[in-house]
């Protein structure tokens, strides 16, 4: 299996000095899904836009499907790498059908071609075009809005998807439901995954490995099985500090 | 009464029909200017204030001085209509600038940044992003304008532009409150045509609260 994302060496320091990533190298093979864990300014999303260039690593090099980012033409290399983040990412302007046919509308796709390939999107990712291609960001619930931005980052059938923590934003339960619509999708296109993510349960659920980031520095790159029984003390700490709070839940249920 | 409007009716109709020409001529190169000009100061925010700024002192002469000053230019003050729709464009540019500029630069910018990851060019977030999303605040901005263009062109009569400003002007000189109102009334009518008008127009453009969802 060949790797379609790899960092080599990647660091990233903002201009007044601050490091947010320090060397990181790491592969990411074909079809499958790679999860970057991390707390809160650990330098996730700072790897994750590396990729598509919405953040220029400082120093080493960042390769998609072979080729450095750098080298690559900016515009073709974004239509090629589906983007989805947390909320906010849908145009208020835009009906869910035109929205998701964007990137189409961006390469002079026919009208026609453009909205089949939505409707057929929003119907792989749980919405009825019937009921939902028209209507707008504020008419759809949190979930529904997460969807609609899961069929626009497909639109292009890009090999490559980046997703920054996509179900960050939604209820509990909702998340779920959307883990597991997403891990059934991922499963039947075999694309390339880079998902951020601070939810432990997220990450065993939908990666074939777990990156853990602390302070810019990748401290553990494993199957999730090993990530589990990992005795690294970094890991050891985000899984009992993450499964505190499971255990309290239940406690407090009994 | 009767008597007035058939005596005074034509000429009303003709001088409304200029007031028309001289606010829609002044609004078409306001929009021309100030539009391109807002959008090129979000690129280029430092220019912003003093840009700003200079319209705004515009906005804050006198339109009767005004009207005055541009008299002795040379070609310019050949034709009053000419002098009238350069000081009119020039009380209309702040309203359509401020709001152009406050239109694009109030937008989302995670919006901007998603619309650059899907690998939308630079033209493209423009026209499928950014002035969709300012439409409604440009719009506000040129009903403002052309509202207060509306009022303003009254003066322009003082220059002798024509207008319906020629029949309050005739009124006020010869103490007949039935021209000041021939004059003032269709003036005022006009001012609120157009502010309705623009008004749906602005409304059609607005974009539904993004968080208010069911």
């Amino acid at each position: 299996m060949s790797a379609a994302i790899e960092f080599r060496e990647v660091s990233f320091a903002l201009p007044q000095g601050r490091r947010l990533l320090e060397r990181v190298s790491l592969a990411v093979d074909e079809g499958t899904t790679t999860v970057v864990l991390g707390r809160s300014g650990s330098g996730k999303t700072t790897l994750l836009r590396t990729v598509n260039r919405m953040v220029e690593a400082t120093s080493g090099t960042v390769l998609v499907g072979g080729t450095d980012v750098r080298q690559a033409d900016l515009v073709r290399l974004r239509r090629g790498i589906g983007y989805v983040i947390q909320e906010t990412g849908l145009f208020p302007h835009m009906t869910a059908e035109r929205d998701v046919g964007l990137v189409l509308e961006a390469e002079k796709t026919p009208k026609a071609n453009r909205l089949r390939r939505s409707h057929e999107l929003l119907a792989a990712v749980g919405l009825d075009p019937e009921q939902f291609s028209r209507r707008y960001p504020h008419q759809l619930s949190g979930g529904q809005r997460q969807r609609v931005g899961l069929a626009r980052a497909l639109a292009a059938d890009p090999p490559v998807l980046l997703m920054d923590e996509p179900f960050g934003a939604l209820d509990p339960l909702t998340r779920a439901e959307m883990q597991d619509m997403l891990g059934r999708l991922l499963r039947q296109l075999r694309k390339t995954v880079l998902l951020v993510t601070h939810d432990l349960d997220e990450a065993l659920l939908l990666g074939d490995r777990i990156v853990l980031l602390d302070q810019g520095r990748v401290v553990a790159h494993l199957e999730p099985e090993a990530f589990l029984q990992s005795r690294e003390t970094a890991v050891m700490e985000y899984v009992r500090a993450f499964h505190r709070g499971e255990r309290r839940a239940a406690e407090e249920q009994r | 009464m009767s008597g007035f409007l058939s005596r005074y009716g034509g000429e009303i109709g003709i001088l409304t029909l200029e007031h028309l020409w001289l606010t829609g001529a002044a609004m078409l190169w306001a929009t021309a200017i100030a539009v391109p000009a807002g959008v090129w100061l979000t690129r280029r925010p430092r220019w912003a204030k003093p840009v700003i700024g200079v319209a705004n002192v515009l906005q804050t002469i006198p339109s009767l001085a005004m009207f005055g000053f541009l008299l002795p230019l040379p070609w310019l003050g050949e034709r009053a209509a000419r002098v009238a729709i350069v000081a009119l464009t020039a009380y209309a540019l702040l309203p359509v600038l401020r709001n152009t500029y406050a239109g694009i630069e109030g937008i989302d910018p995670s919006l901007l940044s998603v619309a650059r990851a899907l690998g939308l060019t630079g033209a493209q977030r423009f026209f499928k992003v950014e002035l969709p999303l300012a439409a409604s605040f440009i719009l506000a901005g040129l009903r403002t304008a052309t509202v207060t263009c509306v009022g303003i062109a009254t003066i322009a009569a003082a220059v002798g532009a024509g207008g319906l400003g020629e029949l309050i002007f005739r009124g006020v000189a010869s103490i007949d409150n039935r021209l000041i109102l021939a004059g003032a009334i269709p003036a005022a009518l006009l001012a609120l045509a157009v502010d309705g008008a623009l008004g749906l127009l602005e409304r059609w453009f607005r974009i539904p609260a993004a968080k208010a969802a069911p």
